[in-house]
């Protein structure tokens, strides 16, 4: 074996196994879409900021505001914000769970991973159709 | 070997100092950690007092959007969701990057673009509650 110190490229480790060793599972898939909501509501704050700035602004600001979220794309990012919000909020009481010393069983784990998507989903949904429910229809 | 403390590990490189300060290579031990966790047990009925206000305000005219956005109950509500939510996807954001990015002028560039952006945000914000709110 050559030794690594005299040799002028890298030293070779050993790497662990990383992600494309791994069959997908819940858990795992749940643990990066955490992060990926995370990651996206974090840019999501943009959103959030111009409705301020644009509601602070004055009529023609806020309306011009109106328009874009309430264009098709416009709702797309919301209802994306909506879910990626209540789905990383599931998951991150999951994640305290955890840090309390619960649910790290084999069934249990998989039951919360599965919890947190279907609650995040079903959440979302339900939001949006009470939104349009008093609204009086989509508009 | 035989006068050394029985209490100390004999691997330990660490200097007497900097293990009664039990902070690690970060130098914050695992402030960063507690406040990310801290910050998440705030969000969960922070984000819920948001969701209801923006679901109070959509379908309104400017003028009540800005009387509700005005009224001190919305606007506390939305300053702590909005404290509690800068300073968590800073923690965040910044484990993100120290994760992936290996590089030190890249890491340095982006942790630093991180803390500005969060910031600039807040800034952003407290500025446009603080004019809804006072009327300026």
């Amino acid at each position: 074996m050559a030794d690594p110190v005299a040799s002028n490229s890298a030293p070779v480790r050993p790497l662990s196994p990383h992600l494309q060793i791994y069959r997908p599972m819940l858990t795992m898939m749940m643990s990066i879409v955490h992060r990926i909501t995370g990651a996206a509501l974090y840019f999501g704050t943009l959103i959030v900021a111009w409705w301020l700035v644009a509601a602070a602004s004055g009529p023609n600001a806020y309306a011009t505001f109106e328009w874009v979220m309430g264009s098709i794309l416009g709702k797309l990012v919301l209802f994306g914000y909506t879910w990626a919000l209540i789905h990383h909020a599931l998951g991150g009481i999951r994640h305290l769970i955890w840090d309390m010393g619960h649910g790290f069983g084999p069934q249990e784990r998989e039951w919360l991973a599965a919890a947190t998507l279907i609650g995040s989903i079903g959440l979302t949904v339900i939001l949006w159709v009470v939104g349009y429910m008093m609204l009086g229809g989509v508009r | 070997m035989t006068n050394r403390q029985d209490d100390v590990r004999q691997d330990d490189m660490r200097t007497p100092l900097s293990r009664v300060r039990g902070l690690g290579a970060a130098h914050s031990g695992t402030r960063d950690f507690w406040h990310l966790r801290v910050t998440s047990v705030a969000l969960i009925p922070l984000s819920i007092a948001f969701v209801v206000i923006v679901a109070m305000l959509i379908g309104r005219n400017h003028a009540a959007v800005l009387q509700i956005l005005a009224s001190p109950v919305v606007s506390i509500l939305l300053i702590l969701f909005l404290i509690a939510s800068l300073y968590h996807m800073w923690i965040g954001m910044q484990e993100i990057i120290i994760d992936y990015v290996h590089a030190d002028a890249a890491k340095l560039a982006a942790l630093l673009l991180n803390t500005f952006f969060c910031c600039a945000i807040g800034a952003v914000c407290a500025f446009a509650l603080m004019k809804i709110s006072f009327g300026v």
